[in-house]
């Protein structure tokens, strides 16, 4: 009989890694995924009542099989489920298998264009990661009750509007796919930058990276994905020399190299090349370029010998398939470093974006003018920016950062 | 099969330059919308054109008053419901992609209610 707790620690490994396995091949015979929720559930509950008496040697299969064999238990008894709209499964043969591509349907499934962002990201933290409606309200600083809503109107959206679940066609794929791609980065800087005084929420930041190696393994010839898990792995890599021991925010350029995690630097350049190698006719996508900006701070020796002439080359292509003014913003920080830059030109093109609703809020375009301005020795606007910027961060660990800016300009 | 209802709206542009060759345009590109449709294997079950919304009236009718009627449009946007088709689809992706073929600048896309024998309350 084995260790309660080691059992545990079984299912809860289970749990992460093949939650959206069971549940997708689940929901393709439910069609509905309350049921198919439930069952999966159930199946995991079983697994902490059996295990102990001798865990399965493929967990995925057994709980794939539970969680199916719950589900048509549960149809044949329950005639009036029968009657609520089922979800359109293209397909639907071959039901007893477990199909490869189940996790695919369910994830373009939540990232559905017809869902709202917000939603797409509620959904995929409900039912890619399996994480519970509290979780998934903790990891993006809502109300349990908003989540709650959030995901039902979901769901009932995919099933009143007839959402189909399947994997987008050829045609239909790079847009599908940028989104899926997108609600997984959300998902990953939501657990790298949280509002409030903790600087990392590691739960979701660990999902979004097996969310990322889940879609490179279920489209290998996909580059974006690759892209995606190589810029995820590069941004990881640094996490232990974001945070200094003080619990201080440090940026990327004061940061020891030292404490980043080299076997993460190391697959994550892996990746972000695989992907500028494997890019399309048009060109890279736009994650395979962010990778390959974040691999050229990387490969840098220091902050200070990045080549940074080459970052903004990178910006400009970036800008050309993502035209975003955050996009700007980052490449005119950018070219604010490159040697010899000109100074006062970059003000006006960071002056240009101040006009911008999108940056409005957000604190890192008057953060980025304060540093020009000090550098050009204009200390009182210097200050005024600094002000802007602390007033519009909501996470503590930037606003002391900041704040110990603007005093180092009184010096 | 599911029908949606697609809600098109658009400025109202075409009707002020309105000759007999813009009109022709116009019902070419909606006769084109309407072999695109069958092309896909989709149906269209219903749908009119409808004149300009300064032709609209609308009446309100109000909890323990008389019914208000008024000259114009429910809604003034600067986008006016024009038209609508009803189309009998495989489900939403098909009804979008046949959406964004679809002539005019803003198209809603709903789903329509059962109503028929054997329907109950929607979910």
């Amino acid at each position: 009989m084995a260790d309660a707790r080691e059992v545990a620690r079984l299912v809860d490994e289970a749990h992460r890694e093949h939650w959206a396995r069971v549940l997708a091949a689940t929901v393709r015979l439910t069609r509905d995924l309350d049921l198919a929720e439930d069952c999966t559930q159930d199946a995991f509950v079983q697994a902490l009542r059996t295990w102990p008496d001798g865990a399965p040697e493929k967990p995925a299969a057994w709980l794939t099989t539970v969680a199916r064999r719950f589900a048509l238990d549960r149809l044949r008894r329950e005639t009036n489920l029968r009657r609520k709209l089922p979800m359109l499964i293209e397909e639907p043969g071959d039901d007893d298998e477990d199909q490869p591509a189940d996790p695919l349907r369910l994830v373009f499934t939540c990232c559905h264009p017809a869902l709202a962002r917000e939603s797409q990201v509620a959904l995929t933290l409900r039912l890619m990661c399996g994480l519970t409606t509290r979780e998934v309200a903790g990891g993006l600083l809502i109300s349990e009750s908003t989540a709650a809503a959030r995901i039902t109107r979901a769901k009932k959206k995919i099933t009143a509007a007839r959402i189909p679940y399947r994997i987008p066609s050829d045609a239909e794929l790079p847009d599908r796919l940028d989104a899926v791609l997108t609600v997984v980065h959300l998902v990953y800087t939501a657990g790298h930058v949280a509002a409030g005084k903790d600087l990392t929420r590691a739960v979701l930041t660990g999902r979004a990276l097996e969310l990322a190696r889940t879609l490179v393994r279920l489209m290998p010839r996909e580059p974006e994905p690759q892209a995606l898990l190589g810029l995820l792995l590069l941004t990881q890599a640094r996490r232990d020399a974001r945070v200094s021991d003080d619990g201080e925010l440090v940026l990327l350029a004061d940061q020891n190299r030292a404490r980043w995690d080299l076997r993460l630097v190391h697959e994550g350049l892996a990746r972000a090349t695989q992907a500028l190698q494997a890019a399309g006719p048009d060109g890279p996508g736009r994650f395979t370029l962010q990778a390959a900006i974040a691999g050229l701070h990387v490969t840098a020796p220091t902050w200070e010998a990045t080549d940074w002439a080459k970052v903004v080359t990178m910006y400009d292509a970036l800008l050309v398939r993502w035209p975003t003014p955050i996009v700007a913003l980052n490449r005119a920080a950018a070219h604010s470093l490159v040697p010899g830059a000109d100074l006062n030109r970059v003000l006006s093109e960071l002056d240009e974006l101040g006009g911008e609703p999108a940056l409005a809020s957000y604190s890192y375009l008057p953060a980025t003018r304060a540093d020009v301005l000090s550098r050009l020795g204009r200390a009182a606007e210097a200050t005024a920016a600094y002000d802007e910027a602390i007033a519009l961060t909501s996470n503590e660990t930037e606003r002391r950062f900041l704040n110990r800016r603007r005093a180092s300009l009184q010096v | 099969m599911t029908q949606y209802m697609f809600m098109l709206f658009d400025d109202e542009k075409w009707f002020d330059d309105l000759d007999e060759q813009s009109w022709m345009e116009g019902m070419k590109l909606h006769a084109d919308f309407t072999a695109a449709v069958e092309a896909a294997g989709a149906k269209i079950t219903g749908g009119e054109a409808l004149l300009r919304s300064s032709t609209a009236t609308t009446v309100r009718n109000l909890q323990g008053a008389e019914p208000l009627v008024t000259d114009g449009p429910f809604i003034e946007t600067k986008e006016a419901l024009g038209g609508f088709y009803v189309v009998d689809c495989k489900d939403l992706d098909q009804a979008l992609e046949l959406a964004k073929k679809c002539p005019s600048t803003v198209i809603e896309v709903r789903p329509v209610m059962e109503t028929g024998e054997g329907a109950g309350p929607p979910a």
